[in-house]
Formats: structure tokens, sequence, C-alpha cells
């Protein structure tokens, strides 16, 4: 029999998960780039990358303070933002989407080589970080929580600490959205060109957007290792086409979709896996190996997000009368 | 359809603008914009080749020519949107040679385009605070904190309402620019441009696509800017609106100045009658000649 309790009890969790905080946060950044502003980038797997591994370097082989790895991370996103933009905001584009779904690419290569193994453990990837974030942890030792969420002092301080980050940076996001920075941003996105008209330094606010969402990208990248070790083969492109996912989900150009959209795309993601290993178990798909039925669930959320686009096609926060002029 | 279109009192024209015969190149009593040299090629194509031109300060200037001309292009190298091959220019005495679009905005030089650019998915509100200058919350480290901004906001939005009312837009504000009708985007574009306190205002077909309704309109707001002390360089086809409102005419063919003078006078001289005609007598008759055609009857119906 299949154990239905159990199945939504797991969904549940993911609705405060670490890494479904990750996720909005990465969500967020892109909302920034593509939402907001109308940049492509289909890079954000390598902003993630760099706070994953800038943070995990920084404190494994330089020995560095909570603070100071946090601070290396981003100033690597930032550098890599810098090199992304510089010969590709002036251009097209499309451009900016081709260089920085390549430069994601040679990141994870580098990361992933055997040359810097030492420092980066290739593809085993680091372990061991997570002493000095979990020395911080102001909570006692003990079990808390109720119903599905029972969690131990370290995984509480995690997601007590990522979404506060998340409600932050939504915070943030939302008040520079709506000010006058906020305003050239939108009609960057809309005409590049008649901005300029306007005197505005269109090619700057275009590197600044760049940078906000890369760091966004970066900080989720940090928060999504301390669950889990740092392994290359997790920043692949598909990690960023399901941020992307996660934004059209939620509604491109809002604040509270992508941290919406993340919600249901993991908590779909852990109903659908529990699903359907279950059932395998159980028998009802006996065509089915256990590997099989592991893909399928990308193939279930990928069905339900279609659903979600086709009935709601400017996303679960989008403003519908946007639609209507989507030439 | 553009003989009915006369401004609601007739203009007051600006003489005396020039120095010497009114020839192309002339020179000018007070130039605001003065171009040398200035030449752009597409491919084997020459599509601009201004040897000298002014613009006279404080005076409307018609920019017309046939399609083709090189006037859209002329405009994109005056104010930074292309590179020209060779060539200088300056504006109020300042070169803009290498200087990008945003800072020729800033300087007070304000462009519109042929195809326009009303940003959709902003409200005519915020389309209109965009063109305000010198706002401190486009800073991304103030625009933080509102309450460093709000108060020049405020401003800026009382000056976008008055200018919006004056276009009669205001009833509009809130609505997204993509769903005003094609004149009223062209009403906004030119408002929004207004926003910034331009020192010379350069309209693209102003005029282009705009039901008749509003044509008179936008021909008063346009004279409401030379009383206001602005300078106007505008390309259009229309003829009849051009002997209205203009004071200068320049001509353009082939990507040259072919003649200027003012719009009673050019009209006569044979050089534009051969420009219209000349730019597509070997080709099959098309909808554009048509429009020729036209351009050239209103020259001659002018000259009886
Ligand atoms: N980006 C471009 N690439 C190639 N040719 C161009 C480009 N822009 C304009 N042209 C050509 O330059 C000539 C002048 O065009 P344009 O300046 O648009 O004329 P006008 O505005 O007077 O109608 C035309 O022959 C046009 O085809
Ligand atoms: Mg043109």
């Amino acid at each position: 029999m299949i154990d239905w309790i159990q199945i939504f009890s797991n969904a549940a969790q993911e609705l405060i998960s670490p890494t479904t905080a990750a996720y909005a946060l990465a969500a967020l950044g892109l909302a920034i780039h593509f939402g907001y502003t109308g940049l492509l980038n289909f890079g954000q797997a390598g902003f993630m990358a760099l706070g994953a591994y800038g943070y995990a370097i920084s404190v494994l082989s330089f020995g560095l303070p909570v603070w100071a790895a946090i601070l290396v991370g981003i100033g690597a996103s930032v550098v890599f933002a810098l090199i992304l933009g510089i010969p590709t905001l002036r251009l097209r584009a499309d451009y900016l989407a081709i260089v920085t779904i390549a430069a994601a690419e040679i990141l994870r290569l580098i990361f992933t080589t055997n040359t810097f193994e030492a420092i980066t453990g290739s593809a085993q990837g680091l372990n061991g970080y997570k002493g000095s974030f979990a020395a911080l942890n102001p909570i006692p030792k003990g079990t808390y929580g109720f119903g599905p969420f029972q969690y131990n002092e370290y995984d509480w301080w995690l997601r007590i600490l990522g979404w506060t980050v998340v409600v932050l940076l939504a915070l943030l996001t939302w008040l520079i959205m709506r000010s006058p920075w906020g305003r050239v941003i939108k009609g960057i996105r809309e005409d590049e060109d008649a901005v300029r008209a306007l005197g505005k330094n269109v090619y700057s606010y275009k590197m600044q957007s760049l940078i906000l969402g890369g760091v966004y990208g970066t900080l989720a990248g940090m928060i999504f290792i301390l669950p889990r070790a740092v392994v290359p083969a997790n920043y692949q492109t598909s990690l960023t086409f399901f941020v992307y996912a996660i934004l059209l989900l939620g509604g491109a150009a809002t604040i509270l979709g992508p941290i919406v959209g993340s919600m249901i795309f993991w908590v779909l993601l852990s109903f659908f896996s529990g699903f359907i290993s279950r059932a395998v178990e159980a028998g009802w798909l006996p065509f089915m190996t256990q590997v099989q039925a592991g893909q399928l669930r990308f193939i279930l959320v990928g069905v339900a997000i279609m659903l979600i686009v086709i009935f709601r096609p400017q996303g679960i926060f989008g403003n519908k009368k946007e639609l209507a002029f989507v030439k | 359809m553009s003989s009915e279109v006369t401004p609601t009192s007739k203009p007051v024209k600006t003489t005396g603008l020039h120095i010497g015969e009114a020839e192309p190149g002339c020179r000018k009593v007070d130039p605001i914009l003065i171009a040398d040299g200035v030449t752009r090629t597409f491919g084997g194509l020459k599509a601009v080749d201004v040897d000298h031109v002014e613009i006279p300060r404080g005076a409307i200037t018609a920019l017309i020519g046939p399609n083709g001309a090189g006037k859209t292009t002329f405009f994109n190298l005056l104010t930074g949107f292309d590179k020209p091959d060779t060539g200088k220019w300056e504006f109020d005495g300042r070169s803009l040679a290498h200087v990008p679009a945003y800072r020729v905005a800033r300087m007070g030089l304000i462009r519109t385009f042929q195809l326009t650019k009303a940003l959709g998915l902003l409200s005519v509100l915020d389309n209109m605070k965009l063109g305000a200058k010198d706002q401190s919350g486009e800073n991304l480290f103030r625009a933080m904190f509102p309450f460093l901004w709000r108060k020049q906001e405020e401003e800026i939005e009382s000056k976008a309402v008055e200018l919006l009312t004056r276009f009669k837009l205001d009833a509009k504000q809130t609505d997204y620019a993509a769903s005003l009708s094609g004149g009223q985007r062209k009403l906004l574009e030119m408002a929004r441009a207004l926003m910034s306190d331009p020192t010379l205002v350069m309209l693209d077909e102003p005029m282009a696509g705009v039901n008749p309704a509003l044509t008179q309109s936008l021909l008063d707001h346009i004279l409401d800017l030379k009383s206001q002390g602005m300078t106007v360089l505008f390309v259009e086809h229309d003829m009849h609106m051009v002997r209205h409102i203009a004071d200068w005419v320049v001509v353009m063919a082939e990507g040259r100045i072919v003649a200027e003078g003012d719009p009673y006078t050019v009209m006569e001289n044979p050089a534009v009658i051969d420009a219209y005609l000349g730019a597509h007598h070997d080709s099959d008759l098309g909808v554009t000649d048509t429009e020729h055609v036209e351009a050239i009857k209103e020259l001659i119906d002018d000259e009886q």
C-alpha cells in the first residue's frame, strides 16, 4: 500500500527547505536580469557555482572566516559579471545569452578538471566546510518543530538563515524596482534606444543589473551547499533552466513569483518522486525500473509546469494585462 | 487629407536666419548645430554625405527629401546613435564626435524616432518620468532609500502631469503606453522628450501615421516649442505642413544637402523638384512614387 502521509509530508518539507530558498534566490536574480531588465542570462548556474566554490574554497584552502568567505564568493561573481558584460552588453541581447551559457560551462569544467584537484576536489567536489557556519548557530542542540517540520538545530539554523536572506533580498528588490532606478531598468527592457535617447547610460544600468542578479545567484549557491556537499555536476546548464522554469512559473517581472515558483517546483518534484518510487515498489508500474522512475518525476513536473503556463501564461503573480500587449 | 491641416493661428515665421545667399551649406546668423564633412556609407551606398550644414537657433527647421535620402541616418549620426566614417559636428559650440548618445541627450539635444519608441509596458506616467534629467533616485544605492528621492519624484510627477495635460494624455496616465494609438504614442514620445527641458528637439517624422485629428495638435505643439525658446529640427514629408510651420527648410537627396531656404522660396528651387523626381525616375511607379508625385503637385500648387 502507498504511504500517502509520508509522500505528502516529504513534499510539505520542501516548502521551507534550504534548497527551495536557494532556487528562489537564484530565480529572483534572474527576475532582475530577465524579467525587469530583459537580459538573457543563461549562466545563472555559473554564478551559483562561484558562490558554492568561492565559499568552500575560501574556508577549506584559505581558512577564512564565514564573512570573508561570503565576500570572496560575491567578489568572484562581480568579476564574472564584468567579464561577461563588458564585451556583450553593448551588443544585441542574444550575444549575452550565448556568452553566459558558454562561460558557465567553462567554469563548471574548470571546477571538474583534475588539474586543480587539490583546490576544487575535481569531480568529487568539496566537503567539510560547514564547521564555522555551524559554530555561529545560536540555537541549542536538540530537535524542534511540529508536524512534518522536525529538524535538529543545524537544519533550523540553515532554514532560518536561508529564508531570511531570501526575504531581505526580496524586499530590497521590491524597493529598488519601484524607484527611479527600477524605472530605467524596466525602460531598458522595453526599448534601450529610447532610454538612451533620454540621457541614461544604458550600458552602465545593464551592467549593474547583471552584477546584482548575479550576486543573488552567488548567495543562492552558498545556501545551496550548506545542506549538502559541493559537487560540480550540480552546476550544469539544466540548473539554469530549472531556475528559468521557476521564474516563468511564478511570473518573470514579479518579486513573489520566484519565491512561490520555487516552492511549487520543489513540492511537485518531491511529490512526484515520492509517488512514483512508491508506486514502482507497490508494483503499479511493472514496466519501469526505479532508475527510470527517477527520471519520470522530471517529466511530470515538466507537464505540470506546462499546464500552469498554458492556463496562466503570465505566471502565477504576473499581470494578465501585460500579456495583451506581448507581440 | 493634408490640405485641411492648418495651425489654429497663423504662426509667426522667424526670418533673417542666414548670411548671404540661401544655398546648400549657407552660414547662419546664430547656428546651434553645425556639421562638417559628415559621411556614412553602408556597403557601397553613401547614405549621408553632408559637406556643411548649419541649423539656426530658436527656429523651426524642416529636413525634407525623398525616402532613402539619408535623413534618418543623418539624425542617427548627429545624436550619437550611429558613427560616421568621417566628419565633425558640434552642438552649441561643443564637439559631438565620439560622444555617446546618452551624453548627447544630457547636453540638451533630444531626439525622437521615426518608428515610435513608446515604452509599452510602462505606464504613460512612468514613460514621462523617465524623461526627467538628473534624478538622484536613478542611482542604485540611493534608490534603496526612498526618502532621498521622494521629493524630487513629486516634482517630476507634477511636471509630467502638466505636460500630459497639455498634450491631452492626462486621462491615460495610468494606462500602459502600449494601449495608446499610434498618434498618441507620437504625442507621448514628444512630451517625454520635453521632460528634460532640451534646447534642441529633433523629431523624425512626427506626423507619420498620425490620425488627421491629431495632426493639428501636433503642429501646434511643435510651434509651442519654438515659442518656449527651443530649437526644432524635424523630418517631414507633407509639404503643406512644412510650409505652414517651418522657418527654414533643408533639402536632402541621395545623402547630400541639395537646397536650403525659407519654405516659400526653397520650393521654387529646381533642385528640389529634381530631388523628388530624380530619386525614382528610373524605377516603376510604386507607393512611394505616388507620395512623391503628391509632393511635387504640392510644390507646384504652391508656386501658383
Ligand atoms: N543600417 C543600415 N544598413 C544598410 N543600409 C542602410 C541602413 N540604414 C539606412 N540605410 C540606407 O541608407 C539610405 C538612407 O536611409 P534613411 O536614412 O533611412 O533615409 P530617409 O530617412 O531619408 O528615408 C537608404 O538607402 C537606406 O536603405
Ligand atoms: Mg527616415
